[in-house]
C-alpha cells in the first residue's frame, strides 16, 4: 500500500512525540537553574552572565580555569551589566558580571526576592573615548564630552575639528559602561544632573558595534573599555578633568595610578557570600593567575594587596 | 505609432526591473559563498569554538539548530496536519470555519519577536520550562503552523473527489477514507509544506532570543530542558558582540546557515517535482 | 467530469489500494465506532487550535503588558523620549521608527514587486519563468539574520559613502526590508493577476489594444483587490521584522525632523527595542511590562492588517473549495 509504512512511522512518531511533550510539559522535571552552587560531582555549570565589558575577560578566565580544573564548567554569557544583575535578582545566575555598581533599587529588588547581593571587585577598567583615525581632534575635556553627548555641540568644528556633523555612538542602556558614562561624563558626577544622552545617539549592542562604527565613520565618536579598543585602529582621545587640568591618555598605567579621569572598578556579584566551587573560582580570579589575564587583555589589574 | 512606442517602452522597463530585482539575490548568495567558502572545513563543522570563540568551529550551533528543527517538527506536524484535515474534510462553510481561517492568517502574520515574547511568557515563565530546547521548540512549532497548514490543506484538497467517493461507496467510514486513501495521496504535498516550514523555522532568530539561545555553552545540551546554541543566534552574536572575531568565521557561519536553509528548500522542491511525476491522477 | 485519468481509475482499485482490507461492517472490531468518534473529535480540536493559539498569544501579552497602562499615564507613554533606565517610556520614537522603516520598504517594494509580478504573469516566456520563480523562492528562504549581517557588513558602509553622516539609517533598514517583503508581494500579486479571467485579456486584445494597454487598463484594475491584499501582507511582513533592522538602523530612539532627509537618520523600531532590551530586564519590573506592551501594540497592528486581508482572501478560498466538488 502506497505510503503505508511512512504513515505508520509518522503517526507513531507524532503520537509518541506529542504525548512525551505533553507529559514533560505538564510535569517539568526541574525548574529553572538554581542559584546556589552545588558541590563538585554534580554536572551543572557555574552560570556567569552580565557585562559585555567583562565578557571577554570572563571567557578568558573561564577557559583558563577550566584547563586547570577540568571538572568545573562555567557558562559565560554577555548581555550587559543590567542583564546580569537582572538575572541575579531573578535567581537564574550564580555570578553576575557588572561594570557598574548595583543601584539601590536593584539591591532592594534582590532583597525582596530573598537574595543578598555580595559585591566583589575583580579588575579595573580605563574607559577610553575614541574617534576615527582621520579625525584631527585629539583632546577633550569632560565638559566638552558632556556637551557633545547631550547634543549641545553638534559639529566637530566647535571643538577644533572639521566642519562635519558629530555622530554619537554608545552602548545600549543595559550596559554598565553606558550607565557609568552617563553618571561620570554626561552628568559629571553630579547625581542631581538630569542630562541624558541625545536622542540621536546610535545604540550599539556591544563594544564591537562601537569600534566598527568608529573605525569606518569619520564623523563618529564613541567610548568603551580600554580592553576593547586598539590604539592602531581607533584614535584615543586624551581626556582632562577640566580646562586647567592636563590631558591624559588612557592606558594601563594611567588607569592604575588614577591620573586618567575615567577609570572604574569592574565587579562580580553573587547571591550572598560565595562558597565552595564559586568561591574557589573568584579567589583564583583575584589571584595572580587571574590578574595576569586581566593585564594581558588590556584591562588594569587590581592593586596588589 | 504612439501606442506601439508606449508598449515597447513599458515592456522594456518591466523586463529590466524584473531582471534587476533578481540580480541582487544571486549577488547576495555569491558574495556569501565567495567570502565564506574558504572557512568551511571538516574542523569548522565538527569542532566547538575556543579562544573566546574566535577560533575553532561552530559545531554546537549546528547541532542546536538541527535539534531545534526536529523539536519544531514534533511540535508542529501533528497539529498542523490535523488542522489541515479538519479544514479540508470536515469543516462546513460556517462562521467557525471562517474564524479558524482568520486565526491561521493571523498566526502567519504575527511578528517573530512577538512569538518570542509569547514563548517567554507562556513556556519559559508560566509553564516553568525555563530557557530550554523544549520552550524553543514549542514556540517555533506554533510559529510554523500556518505555513504547514496551508500547504497541507492544498495538498489534501488536490486529491480528486473520486478517491473519496469510491472508498465511501465501498463502505469505508470517513476517517478510514482519509487515513487510507486521501492522506497517502496527499503525503508528498504535505511533506513539501513541512520541509518548507522547517526551513523557515531553522533560520529564525527572534523567537529563540528569550526562550532557548545561549551565547556560549561549555557543553552540549544533555536534555530538552537545557539551553543550546543555534546557528542564527550564533551568527548574530559573533557579528555584533565578540571583539576580534575574524570576518572569515562570520561569513563561514552565514554560509553554513544559508546552506542549511537552502538545502531544506531544495529538498522541498525536489519532493514537489517528484510528486508531480508520480502522481496517480 | 470524465478525464482520461478517470478511466484509469476504474482499473486502479487494485488490492494494494486497500480494497482487500475492506472488511464488511459486521466484521469490524467493537471499538471501531468509538475510535472513529474519538479521532473526529481530535481532528475538530486540532482545527480550532489555531483560534486557541491566537487567543493565548494575546492573553499572555496582555497578562504581562497590562500593568504598563496601570502604572504609566498615557500622555507619558506617548511622549517623545524613550530612555528606560531613567523611567522615560515614551513610545512615540519607536512607533515613528517602525513607521519610517516600513514606509520606506513599502515605497520601494510595492512598485518593484508589482512590476515583477506583471513580468512573470504577463510577459515572461516560460523558460524565464522557470528560472525567476525558483530564484524568488530562494530569496524568500534567506534567513533575515543573514540579510541583516550583510547589511551591517556591506550595505551600511555603502550608504555612508553615499554621503549620509552614518550608514546606520532608516533607509538602510528599508532597503533590506524591501527585499524581504518582495517575495510575499510578488507571489500574492501573481496570484491576483492569474485570477483575472482570460476573457478579459482576450477581449481587450481583440479590439486592438496593445499588451501594455491591456495590462494597464484591464488586468490591473480587475486584480485590484488582490493587489491590495498583496500590499497589506507586505506591510505586515515589514512591520514585524526584527533582526535585520536591529543590525542596520542604528537603534537611536530619535524622531527625525520631517522631510526627505528623515529616511537617512538613525531610528529605533519597536521590534528592535524588544529584542535588544528584553534580555536585560528584571522579570516583573515596569520596563519588562512596557516591553510586553510594545508587543501588544505590534500584535494589534499586524492583527488589524491580517484580519482585513484575511477577510478579502477568505471569500476566494471557500469559492475555490466548492469548485472542487
Amino acid at each position: 500500500m502506497p505510503g503505508y509504512t511512512i504513515r505508520l512511522i509518522l503517526s507513531a512518531g507524532c503520537l509518541i512525540g506529542m504525548t512525551w511533550l505533553g507529559l514533560t510539559a505538564c510535569t517539568p522535571a526541574q525548574p529553572a537553574a538554581e542559584t546556589t552552587a552545588i558541590p563538585l560531582g554534580d554536572q551543572r555549570a557555574i552560570q556567569n552572565k552580565g557585562s559585555d565589558t567583562l565578557v571577554n575577560l570572563a571567557l578568558a578566565w573561564a577557559e583558563a580555569y577550566q584547563q586547570v580544573n577540568p571538572n568545573v564548567s562555567i557558562a559565560v554569557t554577555g548581555g550587559g551589566s543590567g542583564t546580569g544583575i537582572a538575572a541575579l535578582i531573578n535567581g537564574t545566575v550564580d555570578i553576575a558580571n557588572s561594570s557598574r555598581r548595583m543601584s539601590e533599587e536593584e539591591i532592594a529588588a534582590a532583597r525582596a526576592n530573598g537574595i543578598e547581593p555580595y559585591e566583589i571587585p575583580v579588575a579595573i577598567d580605563a574607559l577610553a573615548v575614541i574617534v576615527n583615525r582621520q579625525n584631527p581632534v585629539s583632546e577633550l575635556t569632560i565638559d566638552q564630552l558632556s556637551d557633545i553627548f547631550t547634543g549641545r555641540i553638534t559639529n566637530w568644528s566647535e571643538v577644533g575639528g572639521n566642519d562635519a556633523p558629530i555622530v554619537l555612538v554608545s552602548r545600549e542602556t543595559n550596559s554598565g559602561t553606558h550607565t557609568y558614562f552617563l553618571e561620570q561624563v554626561i552628568r559629571k558626577g553630579d547625581k542631581n544632573n538630569p542630562d541624558i544622552f541625545a536622542p540621536q545617539t546610535l545604540l550599539m549592542p556591544s563594544s564591537v558595534g562601537i569600534t566598527s562604527e568608529v573605525r569606518r565613520n569619520p564623523n563618529a565618536i564613541g567610548y568603551d573599555g580600554l580592553g576593547y579598543v586598539s590604539a592602531e585602529e581607533e584614535k584615543l582621545i586624551a581626556v582632562a578633568r577640566d580646562s586647567r587640568s592636563p590631558y591624559i591618555y588612557p592606558s594601563v598605567a594611567t588607569g592604575a595610578d588614577g591620573s586618567y579621569p575615567l577609570s572604574r572598578y569592574l565587579y562580580m556579584y553573587t547571591a550572598g557570600e560565595p562558597t565552595g566551587v564559586i568561591a574557589d573560582y573568584i579567589n583564583w580570579i583575584r589571584g595572580p593567575d587571574g590578574q595576569a589575564i586581566v593585564a594581558r587583555l588590556g584591562f588594569v589589574p587590581l592593586p596588589s594587596p | 505609432m504612439k501606442r506601439q512606442q508606449v508598449q515597447k517602452i513599458a515592456v522594456g522597463v518591466i523586463t529590466t526591473v524584473a531582471v534587476l530585482i533578481v540580480i541582487p539575490v544571486v549577488l547576495v548568495i555569491l558574495y556569501i559563498v565567495v567570502r565564506g567558502a574558504g572557512t568551511l572545513s571538516w574542523e569548522f563543522l565538527t569542532a566547538p569554538p575556543y579562544n573566546g570563540m574566535t577560533q575553532g568551529g561552530i559545531m554546537p550551533a549546528i547541532l542546536g539548530t538541527v535539534i531545534l528543527t526536529f523539536g519544531t517538527a514534533i511540535a508542529c506536524i501533528p497539529l498542523a496536519i490535523g488542522t489541515a484535515i479538519y479544514l479540508a474534510e470536515y469543516a462546513g462553510d460556517n462562521r467557525l470555519t471562517r474564524l479558524v481561517r482568520l486565526a491561521i492568517v493571523n498566526l502567519a502574520g504575527i511578528p517573530s519577536i512577538v512569538y518570542g515574547l509569547f514563548g517567554l511568557g507562556a513556556f519559559v515563565l508560566f509553564m516553568k520550562l525555563g530557557t530550554s530546547i523544549l520552550a524553543g521548540s514549542l514556540t517555533l512549532g506554533i510559529m510554523t503552523l500556518p505555513v504547514v497548514i496551508s500547504t497541507a490543506e492544498e495538498a489534501i484538497l488536490a486529491v480528486p473527489q473520486r478517491f473519496r467517493l469510491v472508498s465511501l461507496s465501498l463502505g469505508a467510514t470517513r476517517w478510514q477514507t482519509i487515513w487510507r486513501q486521501v492522506l497517502p495521496q496527499a503525503l508528498p504535498g504535505i511533506l513539501t509544506g513541512v520541509i518548507l516550514g522547517l526551513s523557515r523555522a531553522a533560520g529564525e532568530t527572534a523567537p529563540l532570543l528569550f526562550t532557548v539561545a545561549a551565547f556560549y555553552l561549555p557543553e552540549l545540551p544533555h536534555s530538552i530542558f537545557d539551553q543550546t546554541m543555534a546557528l542564527p543566534y550564533h551568527l548574530y552574536v559573533i557579528s555584533t558582540q565578540v571583539p576580534g572575531m575574524p570576518l572569515s568565521i562570520q561569513f563561514g557561519t552565514a554560509l553554513v546557515l544559508l546552506l542549511f536553509v537552502l538545502s531544506l528548500t531544495l529538498a522541498a522542491s525536489i519532493v514537489r517535482t517528484r510528486m508531480r511525476r508520480r502522481r496517480e491522477w | 467530469m470524465a478525464t482520461h485519468a478517470d478511466t484509469r481509475a476504474h482499473t486502479d482499485t487494485k488490492p494494494h489500494k486497500g480494497a482487500a482490507e475492506q472488511t464488511p461492517p459486521a466484521g469490524r472490531p467493537f471499538w471501531a465506532k468509538w475510535f472513529e468518534f474519538l479521532i473526529e473529535r481530535l481532528i475538530g480540536a486540532a482545527g480550532v487550535s489555531a483560534i486557541l493559539f491566537v487567543a493565548l498569544i494575546f492573553f499572555f501579552l496582555l497578562r504581562e503588558g497590562i500593568p504598563t497602562f496601570l502604572q504609566v499615564p498615557l500622555p507619558q507613554l506617548f511622549g517623545s523620549r524613550w530612555y528606560p533606565i531613567e523611567g522615560m517610556f515614551g513610545l512615540w520614537p519607536l512607533i515613528v521608527g517602525s513607521i519610517l522603516v516600513t514606509a520606506g520598504a513599502v515605497i520601494m517594494a510595492v512598485p518593484l514587486g508589482l512590476i515583477t509580478a506583471i513580468y512573470l504573469g504577463e510577459i515572461a516566456p516560460q523558460w524565464q519563468r522557470e528560472i525567476l520563480k525558483p530564484l524568488i523562492e530562494v530569496l524568500a528562504g534567506i534567513p533575515s539574520i543573514v540579510l541583516g549581517f550583510l547589511g551591517w557588513v556591506a550595505l551600511a558602509p555603502l550608504v555612508q559613502r553615499l554621503g549620509a553622516p552614518t550608514g546606520l539609517t532608516a533607509f538602510t533598514g528599508s532597503l533590506i526590508l524591501a527585499y524581504m517583503s518582495l517575495p510575499t508581494i510578488i507571489s500574492i500579486s501573481e496570484d491576483a493577476l492569474y485570477a483575472v479571467p482570460k476573457e478579459y485579456r482576450d477581449g481587450a486584445l481583440a479590439i486592438g489594444a496593445t499588451q501594455w494597454q491591456t495590462i494597464w487598463r484591464v488586468v490591473l484594475p480587475a486584480a485590484r483587490s488582490g493587489l491590495v491584499i498583496a500590499v497589506m501582507l507586505g506591510i505586515g511582513r515589514a512591520v514585524g521584522e526584527t533582526m535585520a533592522v536591529m543590525m542596520v538602523t542604528g537603534n537611536a530612539a530619535n524622531v527625525p525632523a520631517f522631510g526627505l532627509g528623515m529616511f537617512f537618520e538613525p531610528v529605533r523600531t519597536m521590534t528592535a527595542t524588544i529584542a535588544a532590551e528584553m534580555g536585560e530586564v528584571a522579570r516583573g519590573s515596569l520596563h519588562y511590562n512596557v516591553l510586553f506592551a510594545i508587543g501588544i501594540v505590534l500584535f494589534i497592528i499586524t492583527f488589524a492588517i491580517n484580519s482585513l486581508a484575511g477577510r478579502l482572501v477568505g471569500g476566494q478560498a471557500s469559492r475555490r473549495k466548492r469548485g472542487q466538488l
